[in-house]
């Protein structure tokens, strides 16, 4: 009797504190729409009146535009880029002897645990030998960098649940090894290219601290401009650029969702 | 090989040479699909930040010397900004292992399809923009935010609190941040430990919370492990939160190192400030790596 | 399926690899004939899967040649070994429906699309899978998984087929079914198997020859009956088939058991190790009188009787030399009735079932 009250107690007690961690997670993005369109002409909550005003201050604004367009050109070639050249080292580093392929598992997983800003000050200061700050390329090479890891451990997990003998099959059969890897092992993998895809063009899209110093001028991207401006003051235009980015963000995060789904299905 | 040269008989050795190339043309073909990556991350990773780390050893004058970390270690400045991030670091860990494991032990304990369905809302602020976020929560705890006046309708205090713009602002955010990189590891380890096992410890005559202590808690240490490592590591050098929900008067390593650069040119120092913070990483993921197994990471 | 093709010899010679100072296969040579069904036999981890990789081409020896007819294929890259591949798995391709599958060999071979059709149709039809072409992987048995990957294998007309494991995945009375139809296939094929089990059933069932495969060495090559009948040493004994055994001395050429010196028809073979009887329990007559003189004499006393349905298994405490088992036909022992626990029982073996055997095989 004592036990079942106790257990009662408890079980009401993770409810109460997850439903209230769940709110605050969530909280930072249910506020931001609203507000974004608001027809005031500073931020308030809940917004009184309804308009399409910081979404027109925004899409009219040369500069806004400009970063949008520098962000989105950099996050597709990053993604392009990180992708095939992430999916490759995955597949040779799956190959290889084991020694070969821990060494380079740390090399590769280097961008994720070296703090941001050290990898901004560094690639800063070669940019500035190389010429390259404030260009579109070098804002992609170091958003390459950073994509990387996510594309090679993402493909690599998919390689690991891949039953390999379906590529020595089809060797097997008459196709060399670039024809099986093309036509059996790449389709197979697909879900997790995919994946990885969609993290290399998330990752590029918000990096803030890369790009605050290596981006600029003409090729200045959004997070930039949105950095520099939330330090002076809360732009509203603001909220309407957040609730574009969240859009971004959830469609990739739906995408990459509904990959897992189709993939357990055909298991 | 040595491997080879056990085997007694001469005319065993047949072919030898042939496959001893063919291993090595093999060898070269997937070390060369891997390279083009590893290039990347050799020349705008490791490089520079090598690089960086070395300019630390060099004065003004460009002679090799302790100069710069002897500046770090006796400046009052510099040694707040180490036992600031440090605190912060420890506080915001131990307020994410405080709210994300119960809610991870509240999600593992449901059905596979509510808790998916839940997953959504550490999902969604996973995949938005630190930028975004951190925005939003500037203005949730503005002074004349929503947080302030609900409270205040609410009748819990009078006057407005200073939320934003200091030390409570930037914990908050980078809370926020910083919690689901503890969740996602801990709820994966807790959904794959065998609720059966628990179930045969309440059989056996343990109490729930019994079980629950001696039993699922040790098996949800790999994760609960994982997530603080990564979210120590990541709270040591984060930069956008405490920069902006700051305001000013909070000072981490990473903005140290950024302004001493940018505002002051002073690359020795932070060269030096980077060095220290590259070695805390290293440390803590070495750790992690003893206890947890790094190449967890590369798997399901 | 069609005479076209010619099955190839194999020769294999001093082919060596080792893992680290794991010797996988040390120094192994074996010829097997064009069209065998030959079958590598052993426990796991003796270096089986080893060497059918290394004769598909996908795990590289240190040294040694390997040859298909007159040509040496040791560095030829698998894809132009040109063999049929089955493995444990299946390595079905799930993505592509069940004709898509068999057809992807001829599509590699550039065979025309409608050609693809006729010929993958007509290897589904081999394995009695005719009008599966259009279902998908995921909706078919283990079974049919089976015989589909067989399917793949054989339909462009390989001369060489090398199968790992393939039924080992499957319950036993559908395993028991595929032995004898995948036998029945070879036969019709003209195609050279090699066939790797670690179940010396299975092996006895289906093969020409089967090489037994111990510590990466062979211990022997022999048809299944005469593996059984005259293994050369004590692992092979003791793996294929039912048996006990009992510690024998060897002096002059005969064996002595006990006391007693023990008839055997077979010369006793060389090797290194102590010998030992080998006695199979079906080899073993119950004698309701004395054992004759012409027999070896292991009487003894009734341990326990174990019913096991179509037979019963009996369990005799041998007076010096230890535990044997003898099974006899559960009719049969109906019929004669057996001596009960504790009675005294006579058991003869004949010289010509008589097995005694080194310990390694020199
Ligand atoms: N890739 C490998 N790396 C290291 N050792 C291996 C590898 N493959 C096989 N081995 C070792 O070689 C021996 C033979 O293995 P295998 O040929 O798979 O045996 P079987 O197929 O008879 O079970 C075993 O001891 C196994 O541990
Ligand atoms: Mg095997």
């Amino acid at each position: 009797m004592e036990q079942v009250g106790q257990r009662k107690i408890d079980g009401l007690w993770l409810t109460v504190v997850g439903i209230a961690v769940l709110f605050f997670l969530i909280l930072p993005t249910l506020i931001v729409i609203p507000m974004s369109f608001s027809g005031a002409s500073f931020l308030e909550f809940p917004p009184t009146s309804f308009s399409f005003r910081w979404y027109t201050a925004y899409l009219t604004s040369p500069e806004w535009m400009s970063a949008t367009r520098t962000s989105l050109i950099a996050a597709i070639l990053t993604t392009l880029i990180a992708t095939p050249l992430g999916s490759l080292c995955a597949y040779g580093l799956h190959c290889s002897a084991p020694r070969i392929r821990n060494a380079a598992q740390i090399l590769v997983i280097m961008p994720i645990v070296v703090p941001v800003i050290l990898i901004a000050v560094g690639v800063f200061s070669l940019y500035a030998k190389l010429g390259l700050n404030y260009t579109l390329a070098g804002v992609v090479i170091a958003h390459t960098a950073l994509a990387l890891p996510f594309v090679i451990v993402t493909v690599m997990s998919g390689l690991q649940n891949y039953d390999f003998d379906q590529e020595l099959a089809a060797r097997s059969l008459g196709a060399s090894r670039a024809y099986a890897l093309w036509t059996v092992t790449v389709p197979q993998v697909k879900f997790s290219i995919q994946t990885g895809a969609f993290l290399a063009f998330i990752t590029s899209l918000d990096e803030v601290v890369i790009s605050m110093l290596v981006s600029g001028g003409d090729n200045a991207t959004i997070t930039r401009r949105m950095f520099n401006s939330l330090r002076d003051q809360l732009d509203p235009t603001i909220a309407a650029i957040s609730t574009c980015l969240i859009v971004v963000s959830v469609v990739a995060l739906v995408g990459v969702q509904l990959i897992g789904r189709s993939k357990n299905v055909d298991k | 090989m040595s491997a080879v040269e056990g085997y007694e008989s001469a005319e065993a050795l047949q072919n030898v040479s042939t496959l001893k190339s063919e291993n090595h043309r093999e060898r070269r073909t997937f070390l060369g699909l891997s390279m083009p990556a590893v290039l990347v991350v050799l020349v705008v990773v490791f490089l520079p930040v090598l690089w960086l780390s070395s300019l630390s050893f060099f004065n003004a004058a460009g002679e090799l010397s302790s100069e710069n970390y002897a500046r770090i270690f006796k400046s009052e400045l510099y040694l707040r900004t180490f036992v600031v991030t440090f605190q912060i670091s420890v506080a915001v860990t131990v307020i994410c292992v405080l709210v994300g494991y119960p809610l991870c032990y509240w999600l593992a304990r449901m059905s596979d399809r509510n808790a998916a369905i839940l997953m959504v809302f550490v999902l969604v602020p996973f995949w938005t923009s630190v930028l975004v976020r951190t925005y939003a929560w500037l203005v949730l705890l503005q002074r004349n935010g929503i947080i302030n006046e609900s409270m205040i309708s609410m009748g819990i205090i009078d006057e407005p609190l200073q939320l934003a713009h200091n030390l409570t602002g930037s914990i908050i955010g980078m809370v926020h941040i910083m919690l689901p990189f503890l969740v996602l590891p801990l709820y994966a380890t807790m959904r794959s430990v065998d609720t059966d096992l628990v179930r045969a410890a309440v059989g056996l005559g343990s109490s729930p919370r019994g079980a629950f202590w001696r039993v699922f808690f040790p098996m949800s240490l790999p994760g609960l492990f994982a997530g603080i490592v990564l979210v120590f590591i990541l709270s040591l050098g984060f930069f956008v939160t405490p920069a902006l929900l700051g305001g000013g008067r909070v000072q981490m390593l990473a903005q140290r190192i950024e302004s001493t650069i940018t505002i002051y040119s002073n690359w020795g120092a932070a060269s030096a400030l980077g060095v220290v913070l590259l070695l805390m990483a290293l440390l803590m993921i070495w750790l992690m790596n003893r206890v947890f197994g790094l190449d967890k990471l590369f798997m399901r | 399926m069609s005479s076209a093709t010619q099955s190839l010899p194999i020769e294999i010679s001093s082919l060596c690899k080792a893992y680290g100072s794991v010797k996988a296969l040390d120094d192994v040579s074996l010829n097997i004939a064009a069209g065998e069904f030959l079958t590598l036999l052993g426990p796991s981890g003796s270096g089986k899967t080893t060497l059918l990789m290394a004769l598909a081409g996908f795990s590289r020896p240190d040294s040694g040649s390997i040859r298909f007819g007159d040509q040496e294929v040791i560095a030829t890259p698998p894809h132009k070994r040109g063999l049929g591949m089955v493995f444990q798995s299946y390595a079905l391709f799930p993505f592509m429906t069940v004709a898509e599958n068999v057809a992807y060999p001829l599509k590699i071979r550039g065979v025309s699309k409608s050609d693809q059709k006729t010929h993958a149709e007509r290897a589904l039809d081999t394995v009695q899978l005719g009008g599966y072409g259009d279902r998908r992987i995921t909706q078919l048995s283990g079974g049919q998984r089976q015989r589909v990957a067989l399917a793949r294998a054989m339909v462009f007309e390989p001369q060489i087929i090398l199968m790992d494991e393939p039924l080992s995945a499957l319950d036993k009375q559908l395993r028991e079914h595929m032995q004898i139809e995948l036998k029945a296939l070879h036969q019709k094929l003209d195609a050279t198997v090699v066939y790797v089990t670690h179940d010396q059933r299975e092996a006895l069932t289906m093969s020409d020859r089967i090489a037994v495969v111990n510590h990466g060495r062979i211990e022997q090559v022999e048809t299944p009956e005469r593996l059984y009948r005259q293994p050369s040493s004590f692992f092979v004994a003791d793996f294929v088939g039912e048996s006990v055994s009992l510690p024998v001395k060897v002096a002059n050429d005969t064996a002595q058991l006990g006391e007693r010196a023990l008839k055997s028809d077979s010369p006793i073979a060389q090797g290194s190790g102590g010998h030992r009887l080998v006695i199979r329990p079906e080899l073993l007559e119950v004698t309701s009188g004395a054992v004759p003189e012409t027999a070896n004499d292991l009487s003894g006393h009734v341990h326990d009787i174990i019913y096991q349905g179509d037979s019963v298994l009996v369990i005799v405490q041998h007076d010096s030399a230890g535990q044997i088992n003898v099974r006899v036909p559960a009719n049969r022992a109906g019929q004669t009735g057996l001596p009960s626990k504790g009675e005294r029982i006579g058991l003869a073996l004949h010289p010509e079932d008589t097995i005694i055997v080194p310990e390694h095989a020199s």
